[in-house]
């Protein structure tokens, strides 16, 4: 059977028993899915968007949509959160909220619905709310995505509320078949004015070799400030694939920061549109790879109105075998005038073996604007090595500190504390060599 | 205690150390004096071990251990330390886990505990205070954003922490203000000892007014040309290393 076969019938198996089912603007959402998908399959490998990322692992692998009720030690929970009094959580195990192992807030400033709920009792007017716009075609992920998306979250900030508390949405997959997938969907909306910090993060406890397959839809008002962090540990045989869609108004503030350190093959792709004037948007990131892991990290940022500003700091570090991808392309329209758009990306290749695609693209129509990029690859430098070494530190650690130094950047622009430690201490968890650095730190 | 014998090395295949031989003792100061060129650097990093030379003859021996079988680190933990001329910024290392780091290596293979957040601190604070050092320079990274004037009293500083039983100096006065030249010098002298040797490489006589020497080598074209006490770099200061140069080519 072929792969677009084999969702097609997985589909017509499942849709019944999937969230809203029965309600017609659901049916219609998914079946319209369902059969673009059909009609239009998994992306060729000549498509530009997908050359360095091959997908016929993926496709063979045939993933079935996970069964909800797999048991997870709630101990085996506890390194994936954020403590408790840090952050309100909410838990997904295998894509359906675990309202056992969650901590959300009751009415106030910070509403959190499940998706799962939103879909059986909600209106026809969130299915617009839950779809990216038609800037770019959906692709064949977002479409199954919609399909089969079970559960996930709708998220709203009230106009004029800060939360002081972070959000931590923790996706784990803890499934016994090692070919499960779940398609969780998320939608952020934060009010004028308003702010709020979302962790997302995502992490196997199970058989592992499963499929995330998750979109996340943003939506800020005037002047609304949101600090989102993504943590991707997936298990190191799964598959990650990931959308993100941002759509800011006037003076608001988007601040990303995605680590990527997990997954077989793990791909996030960011569409932020600065609609409004002076609207601004950070997005910084970190991919991890060691083994034969694939990381692919793309941005799309569109400068729509004047006097918005854009800024990407994302680094990436390669061990083994392992490949990554880095496709930054910022275009300023044009009346997008005085924008400033400025990109950085840097590489460090930690084997001879690793191998990086770096491609920052910077297309800009209009005449009065400040944009910069540039992108480096390298190795770690021998000159610090020796530095190091001449103190007594052995080669290993040496390395691991060089290493941390060249990533750590990244994690220190990270605003919440309880966040930045919490990162940081998943980033150890993978650094090479890393066995007396988390020590060494503190 | 460091005894080199007939070392030859080359960088790239061009011949720099040419049958180079050196003994320091326990508790002596050794300078070493030469023109630019003359294979300074290159000894000091031999010592260190640094890659890129190779050693094509001869060997070093320290406390009559074979130095040139260990590496860089092993070295360093054996009580090797080399004072750069050129101390390298490290980006996103910061100071303090770094020293810490270097610390503990080192005890660790004396046999000592590992020293705790509060007794490292207590460590620090002292031999910053020799040095004239504010600890604001903890929170910061390896050397990034130091004058030229604080990268090598930090060398010093490091020196004064880590306690090594060899201490090689490359060029440590070159771009000191006078207060900074003896700030440093204070540092080295505080770490004299029957149990410690230096060698101190420059190319001004006007360190060793503040660091007082054994003895004082030439070094030139790879190879001691001269050796002798004090007075030898007052008189290279009056006469420039032609002198030398000319009196080594001449036949004895
Ligand atoms: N990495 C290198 N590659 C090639 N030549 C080198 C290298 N390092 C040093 N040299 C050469 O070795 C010689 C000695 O240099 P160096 O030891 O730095 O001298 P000094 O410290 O006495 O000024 C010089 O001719 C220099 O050009
Ligand atoms: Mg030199």
């Amino acid at each position: 059977m072929s792969a677009v076969a084999h969702y097609v019938g997985e589909f017509a198996r499942r849709r019944d028993t999937l969230p809203g089912a029965g309600n017609a603007w659901v049916d219609a959402l998914r079946g319209d899915a369902i059969r673009a998908f059909e009609a239009d399959g998994f992306p060729s490998s000549r498509a530009e968007d997908w050359r360095y990322t091959r997908l016929g692992a993926l496709e063979r692998k045939g993933f079935r949509l996970a069964e909800p009720g797999a048991a997870v030690d709630p101990d085996a929970l506890d390194p994936l959160c954020l403590p408790l009094e840090a952050a309100w959580r909410a838990v997904f195990v295998d894509g359906r909220l675990a309202p056992a192992l969650s901590h959300l807030p009751s009415g106030g400033d910070l509403r959190v619905t499940p998706l799962a709920d939103a879909l059986a009792d909600g209106d026809a007017s969130l299915g617009t709310r839950l779809t990216p716009g038609e800037r770019r075609p959906p692709s064949a992920f977002t479409r199954l995505n919609t399909a089969f998306m079970g559960d996930g979250a709708v998220v709203r900030v009230e106009p004029g509320h800060t939360v002081e508390r972070p959000l931590h949405l923790l996706f784990v997959t803890a499934s016994a078949d090692a070919g499960a997938a779940s398609h969780p969907r998320l939608v952020v909306e934060v009010g004028a004015g308003a702010s709020l910090t979302v962790l997302e993060s995502y992490a196997g406890v199970g058989a592992g070799g499963y499929l995330t397959n998750a979109l996340t839809r943003i939506v800020l008002a005037d002047g609304a400030a949101l600090e989102h962090v993504k943590l991707q540990s997936e298990t190191d045989d799964a598959y990650h694939i990931a959308s993100v869609d941002v759509r800011q108004s006037a003076s608001s503030r988007y601040v990303h920061r995605v680590f990527q350190l997990g997954a077989r093959l793990g791909r996030t792709e960011y569409d932020v549109a600065l609609e409004g004037e002076g609207a601004q948007c950070t997005l910084d990131g970190l991919f991890l790879v060691a083994g034969r892991q694939h990381s692919d990290l793309r941005l799309r940022i569109e400068h729509e109105s004047p006097e918005c500003r854009s800024e990407q700091l994302f680094k990436g570090i390669l061990d083994g075998h392992s490949r990554g991808v880095f496709d930054g392309r910022v275009r300023v329209h044009p009346d997008a005038q005085k924008s400033d758009a400025r990109q950085t990306n840097h590489n460090l290749l930690l084997s001879r073996d690793a191998e990086v695609d770096t491609k920052p693209q910077l297309e800009i129509y209009a005449d009065d604007v400040k944009c910069s990029h540039g992108a480096t690859v390298g190795q770690l430098d021998d000159n610090m090595l020796f530095y190091l070494r001449a103190r007594g530190i052995d080669g290993d650690t040496a390395r691991a500190l060089l290493t941390y130094g060249f990533a750590r950047d990244v994690v220190d622009r990270i605003t919440d504390d309880a966040v930045r430690n919490w990162v940081a201490d998943a980033l150890f968890a993978r650094l090479p060599d890393a066995k007396h650095l988390r020590s060494l730190v503190e | 205690m460091l005894s080199i014998r007939n070392l030859h090395a080359t960088v790239d295949g061009k011949a720099i150390l040419r049958g180079l031989d050196l003994e320091v003792g326990a508790g002596e100061v050794h300078a070493i004096m030469g023109p630019n060129g003359s294979g300074k650097s290159t000894l000091a990093h031999i010592l260190a071990g640094r890659d890129g030379y190779e050693v094509t003859a001869g060997d070093v021996e320290l406390d009559g251990k074979d130095l040139l079988a260990l590496s860089a680190d092993e070295r360093a933990r054996e009580g090797v330390f080399l004072a750069f001329q050129y101390p390298v910024e490290i980006p996103g290392v910061n100071n303090t886990y770094f020293l810490k780091a270097a610390v503990n290596a080192i005890r660790t293979h004396r046999g000592l505990p590992e020293l705790d957040a509060m007794d490292f601190m207590k460590l620090v604070k002292e031999k910053l205070a020799v040095l004239h050092m504010s600890d604001a320079l903890l929170k910061r990274a390896v050397n990034v954003g130091f004058s030229g004037g604080e990268k090598k009293r930090n060398e010093i500083f490091q020196m004064a922490l880590l306690e090594p039983r060899l201490a090689i100096l490359d060029e440590t006065d070159s771009g000191l203000d006078i207060d900074a030249l003896k700030d440093v010098a204070e540092g080295v002298n505080r770490l004299r000892g029957p149990d410690r040797a230096m060698i101190v490489v420059t190319h001004y006589q006007r360190l060793l007014d503040y660091i007082v020497p054994d003895r004082v080598h030439v070094l030139s074209g790879g190879r001691i040309v001269k050796s002798g006490d004090r007075d030898l770099a007052l008189r290279l200061e009056e006469e420039g290393y032609h002198w030398v140069r000319d009196q080594a080519a001449a036949p004895a």
